[in-house]
């Protein structure tokens, strides 16, 4: 999807912060996730390229980098179960595997119906309160195996 | 565990401590209208945080005061200036700067202003991990609020002084939480660390003089320029002087984030804090502050929390983030488990890094399947010992090799179980 005049007027605020457009790239391809289909589109990175006056190769290089951004299409919400040692030491493991069986997904792919994409994480900085694994942006917390369904059907 | 000061989080306990209204009424903002209100002058603010010896929380425990010292005199170099809050809290293990920022935002926004009038910035920008939505939006609720009531901006609370301060978003990479990975992300690129030098000082955000603090240590600051830099050295020790915030995690009955002085027993921490290990369970190790820092065994558990006792038990204070293994636990997939993430997060720029990081994880991979080979051991370290020190543009390289030459050093036979004998590879 192409960039919308109200993202570009966004953009344009959201770029007064910073001495050099070019800070807001990320921000604003956060944005771009967020508005245009839940990931980065190859017509996003035009369109991005050109608002910030960039080669598009530049903008795919950064946007390449950072695991928050999808390059390919997901499913309409995601699941990030996390898999680091605090999380993995309190059942990290058995919380993945409720989630695959609820989705019916493996990790790094979408449920066939295309309603969640599933995917292990790195450390989310809630290490006190594992295991833990975030809905749509949402942290979910200090939760249990049994707890999988019930908070993944709240997309429903 | 006897009864201590407390400070940090004393706010963050009032409901709707995040609002102006219950932080001005609790006294947000008192010690920015002190420096104003008995004419301190910039260099009177750095040198009490200077007396202060406060470190900083973010893992290395450089002195704040010293590197605030460290920003070129502005009479001579007029660039602008600035300072990155790094607030992409990412190491294992470490979840404390979001509890400040989403109970107490006001008091870090003090402290940022405080930063800002002592090295004479002209603006702030907040870095903010792209997954804390609620501390960020706890953060940009304040600063709008502050703003309104003449707090930030121009000519703050009629001092004549002004200063901006941004939020900013990251998007999920350990690197950025590395002052020059920050940097170049926050300047929109892929976040590679910069060669040192120059450093941030000199050469930092848009070739400008730039410092970089934590989120805990700025936290801090409000509080030294009101109560005193002698009332903060009666906290701590002598060469790690206040309290920290310990996050605890793994196997307690009680994981979470306490404040303690600096100083304080492991065990305190474990065993009264945290309710001991968890299911009436022993202790096998723990990592005293971080993933990165090296795992230590049971024994060791008496060590006090503090930068100078904790190098001297053979690791690192870190960032005070303990992770604890209980006698169930396997060392060897503790290991994996980091070696996979630093294996993730390698920015790739380094050889010593990129392929270091990808060798140790498959080495330890074969090691947890029972598929390992007579000298893998020793493979491991002779490989993780090749990755540095100073070998790296930064130090990634050095907290994967960190983790693992601990975990053999204490934890050695573990790995060597994994190695199948003769007979059994025959079978």
């Amino acid at each position: 999807m192409a960039l919308t005049d109200a993202l570009k007027a966004e953009f344009d605020e959201l770029c007064k912060k910073y001495p050099h457009r070019r800070a807001g790239l990320i921000p604003a391809l956060h944005r771009c996730q967020e508005e245009l289909g839940g990931w980065i589109s190859p017509e996003t990175i035009t369109d991005c390229a050109e608002y910030f006056e960039l080669e598009p190769v530049e903008v795919y290089s950064v946007a390449s980098f950072y695991p928050m951004f999808f390059l390919s299409p997901v499913g309409q919400h995601v699941v990030s179960v996390c898999r680091n040692i605090s999380c993995d030491l309190r059942g990290a493991g058995e919380i993945t595997s409720a989630a695959k069986k609820y989705t019916g997904a493996a990790c790094g792919e979408s449920s066939e119906d295309g309603h969640f994409y599933l995917e292990e994480v790195e450390c989310q900085g809630a290490c006190t309160n594992a295991p833990m694994m975030v809905v749509d942006g949402k942290y979910h917390e200090d939760i249990e195996p049994a707890d999988v369904a019930r908070i993944l059907g709240e997309t429903r | 565990v006897t009864a201590h000061e407390t400070y940090l989080l004393d706010r963050s306990k009032l409901a709707d401590s995040h609002t102006l209204e219950v932080a001005r009424a609790d006294g947000a903002y008192g010690a920015l209208r002190k420096v104003f209100e008995t004419a301190m002058s910039p260099e009177d603010v750095v040198e009490e945080v200077k007396q202060s010896g406060l470190r900083g929380r973010g893992g290395a425990g450089f002195p704040t005061g010293l590197k605030w010292s460290f920003m070129p005199n502005h009479e001579t170099d007029t660039r602008n200036r600035y300072m990155a809050l790094n607030a992409d809290e990412s190491e294992p293990g470490t979840c404390k700067d979001r509890i400040l920022m989403r109970e107490d935002p006001h008091c870090l926004i003090e402290g940022c202003l405080i930063a800002a009038f002592a090295m004479r910035l002209d603006a702030v920008y907040v870095y903010v991990r792209g997954e804390y939505r609620l501390p960020y939006d706890r953060m940009q609720a304040a600063l709008d609020e502050a703003r309104a009531a003449g707090i930030v901006g121009e000519n703050i609370l009629g001092s004549g002084f002004s200063c901006e301060i941004h939020m900013h978003k990251g998007a999920g990479a350990y690197i950025c939480g590395e002052e020059t990975g920050l940097m170049e992300s926050l300047e929109g690129k892929r976040g590679h660390p910069r060669p040192k030098p120059p450093f941030p000082a000199s050469f930092g955000l848009w070739g400008q003089p730039t410092t970089v603090n934590n989120v805990e240590s700025i936290f801090n600051v409000p509080f030294i320029l009101e109560r005193g830099a002698a009332w903060f050295r009666t906290l701590g020790t002598e060469s790690s002087p206040g309290n920290f915030l310990c996050g605890i995690s793994g196997h307690v009955e009680r994981p979470g984030v306490y404040e303690v002085p600096l100083g304080i027993s492991a065990r305190a921490i474990v065993e009264d804090l945290a309710g001991g290990i968890w299911k009436g369970r022993s202790l096998k190790a723990w990592f005293p502050g971080g993933s990165s820092t090296g795992v230590l065994p049971a024994d060791m558990l008496d060590t006090p929390m503090d930068h100078d006792s904790v190098k001297a038990a053979g690791s690192m204070f870190g960032t005070g983030a303990m992770i604890i293994l209980d006698e169930t636990a396997s060392v060897v997939r503790s290991a994996l488990v980091l070696a996979r993430f630093y294996e993730h997060e390698s920015c790739g720029q380094c050889s010593q890094c990129r392929e270091g990081t990808e060798w140790q994880k498959q080495i330890i991979a074969r090691l947890l399947s029972g598929r390992g080979k007579r000298g893998d051991v020793e493979l491991l370290v002779d490989m993780s010992n090749g990755m540095f020190p100073g070998k790296t543009i930064c130090a990634l390289s050095d907290a994967a090799a960190i983790p693992v030459l601990a975990a053999i050093k204490h934890f050695r036979s573990e790995f060597e179980a994994c190695v199948p004998t003769a007979e059994e590879v025959h079978a």
